[in-house]
């Protein structure tokens, strides 16, 4: 059985005085797309920044394994030249540094080529785009663009896209859709942080979070069950306020929809009992 | 020997300066300037070397008259009304020796409706202790416009004072674009001093770009008044210290007519223990007029770093890539 390219065990993060991450427990595979899901604040961001080594997300407890290595306090150079990669949610905007020059740094070693096609993979014409500067006379949709030719020029192995689709029009969103397929037909394990259904559907596998807890992992479809079926109601009664099926609100919210007894896995649980509601 | 003299780009015909000459286009090379360049017929050139003016290559429309001081030259580039140059001129100042006075007066005059940029390259390779002083005056006439781009490459001892002071006055829908660009080698002592007087519906872009070492240390003063009915006027200013360096940006912005704009943009990156300083200055005496200023002093944007980071740039990589970025 392929073993899992990334292992995320027991993770948790805190961040001035507020939880932001809660036992976070993950396993990432080569070849899959793992899309996670959840509310504005739930921890989607923090979660990839911690994968990343970002300044300020060093965990309190748990740790990363990335093939097998313990990579919880490396750099984000040494991440990096492993072969992990972040495409941030709002890109970083660079005075004088040529679009070509910025898909190409991560490339080694250098091949023209390679930025060429990674350019065109995002449907950025090279001879258009390759001498622009990545700064602010790009627009949103092709910053975005631009920082997912960077990924997939890089060839990663595995590479955590943030929001890829904020800010691209309706009809681009196809397009990344396929470069995402596409990296993970050439074996790259692209973990997705995402909101719309069209990206949804390139995952192989879908995590729910809230409140920087993992409620749920599962396939695409059970996941939007159980979207449907027990974080809308508890939405409804506690907006979006940590996971508590010990209310009295959210049970009587799930008990008129008839989802009392829907099992829920242990690690999906904040407090990591067994217990069905 | 003070020496002026006129060519038909006869380069190297004559031994008496075929050796500066040569030493001249290595350093103009240098400075980012392209040798072949100065060998067109078509390109109107002027290279001084010291005081002493090497080539003096005039095409039509514009008029170069210099003439030799004892430290220096004096020179007037004139470009006729209505003249449309289609390529850059040339300018190639520089001192060879180690140790040396420039002193250049210089005066330019745009005519009515002309069009032209010039390209001015500016090296002192061997510097230990150079001083190249710059007094000049610019003129750019009724809906004319002028592009000055300048590029110095000081070497790498930073024995040299660069003072370039400059009066520029930009007429009616004149338009004034300057890129001043000192970020090779050493910088040694610049003073950076530039005053414009816009007059109505002109556009003024000044950018100015500088990468301190050592003890090398940057003062940069602009002032831009815009005195006329919706003149325009844009500066930015791109600064980066490392070690000791020393840099001090005054920028000042005047709006005092009626839809005068003006904006002023500057960026210091600091590092080790250099010190950067921004002084900025707004003064508008016309409540329909409007003038902004942004800045941003410091260490290299986290962000910006950690892109790079993510991409297997270790940190010294990525924060030269971002300053040569800002600066290029």
């Amino acid at each position: 059985m392929t073993e899992p390219i990334l292992k995320i065990e027991n993770l948790s993060l805190r961040r001035e005085e507020r939880q932001i991450l809660n036992d976070v427990n993950l396993e990432i595979y080569p070849g899959q797309v793992h899309a996670l899901l959840g509310l504005n604040g739930s921890g989607k961001s923090s979660l990839a920044y911690t994968m990343m080594g970002c300044e300020g997300y060093t965990p309190d407890q748990g740790r990363i394994l990335f093939e097998g290595r313990d990579i919880t306090y490396l750099s984000i150079t040494q991440r990096a030249r492993l072969g992990i990669t972040l495409a941030w949610q709002e890109p970083a905007r660079f005075e004088g540094i040529p679009v070509g020059k910025y898909v190409g740094l991560g490339v080694n070693p250098p091949d023209r080529e390679r930025v060429i096609q990674a350019l065109e993979a995002v449907a950025l014409p090279p001879k258009v785009y390759g001498y622009r500067s990545a700064d602010k006379t790009l627009s949103g949709g092709e910053r975005k663009r631009v920082e997912l030719a960077a990924v997939y020029a890089m060839r990663p192995r595995l590479a955590i896209l943030d929001e890829p689709d904020s800010g691209i029009d309706i009809l681009s969103l196809g397009e990344i859709a396929n470069l995402i397929r596409r990296m993970a037909i050439e074996g790259v394990a692209v973990f997705l942080i995402t909101h719309r259904d069209e990206l949804v559907e390139t995952a192989d596998v879908v995590s729910l979070i809230c409140a920087g807890t993992i409620l749920f992992s599962g396939k695409p479809l059970e996941a939007r069950r159980y979207f449907t079926g027990r974080c809308i109601p508890h939405l409804e009664a506690l907006g979006s306020q940590p996971w508590d099926t010990s209310k009295p609100e959210v049970q009587e919210a799930l008990s008129s929809n008839g989802l009392l007894n829907l099992a829920v896995p242990d690690a999906a649980r904040p407090d990591g009992k067994d217990k069905n509601v | 020997m003070n020496a002026i003299v006129k060519t038909e780009h006869a380069l190297g015909s004559r031994p008496g300066w075929a050796n500066e000459m040569a030493a001249m286009l290595e350093a103009y090379q240098q400075a980012g300037g392209e040798p072949a360049a100065l060998q067109l017929p078509e390109v109107a050139t002027l290279v001084v070397s010291a005081n002493t003016v090497l080539v003096s290559h005039e095409i039509a429309g514009i008029h170069f008259q210099a003439e030799p001081l004892e430290n220096g030259v004096k020179a007037t580039i004139r470009v006729e009304p209505n003249a449309k140059i289609e390529h850059p001129v040339h300018l190639c100042f520089g001192v060879i020796p180690a140790e040396g006075i420039q002193h250049i007066l210089a005066n330019y005059e745009i005519g009515d409706g002309a069009e032209v940029q010039f390209l001015a390259h500016c090296s002192f390779p061997n510097a230990v202790k150079v001083e190249h002083r710059m007094e000049g005056t610019i003129y750019v006439g009724k809906n004319a416009s002028l592009t000055y781009t300048e590029e110095h490459f000081h070497g790498q001892t930073g024995g040299v004072e660069v003072l370039p002071r400059v009066r520029v006055k930009v007429d009616e829908g004149g338009r004034f674009n300057t890129i001043f660009v000192l970020t090779r080698g050493r910088i040694g002592k610049m003073v950076f001093d530039y005053e414009v007087e816009a007059a109505d519906r002109s556009v003024v872009e000044m950018t100015t770009k500088a990468y301190g070492h050592a003890d090398d240390e940057v003062v940069v003063k602009e002032v831009v008044r815009l005195n006329g009915e919706k003149a325009r006027g844009l500066t930015r200013t791109r600064v980066a210290v490392r070690d000791q360096a020393r840099s001090q940006v005054f920028t000042t912005m005047e709006g005092n007519a009626p839809g005068a704009r003006g904006h002023m943009d500057c960026t210091e990156i600091v590092r080790d223990q250099a010190v950067a300083q921004n002084t900025p200055l707004v003064i508008v005496r016309n409540d329909k007029a409007q003038v902004t200023h942004e800045a941003a002093i410091g260490s290299v944007n986290r962000k910006e770093l950690e892109a790079l980071l993510a991409r297997g740039l270790n940190e010294d990589e990525a924060v030269d890539l971002i300053i040569r970025g800002m600066i290029r």
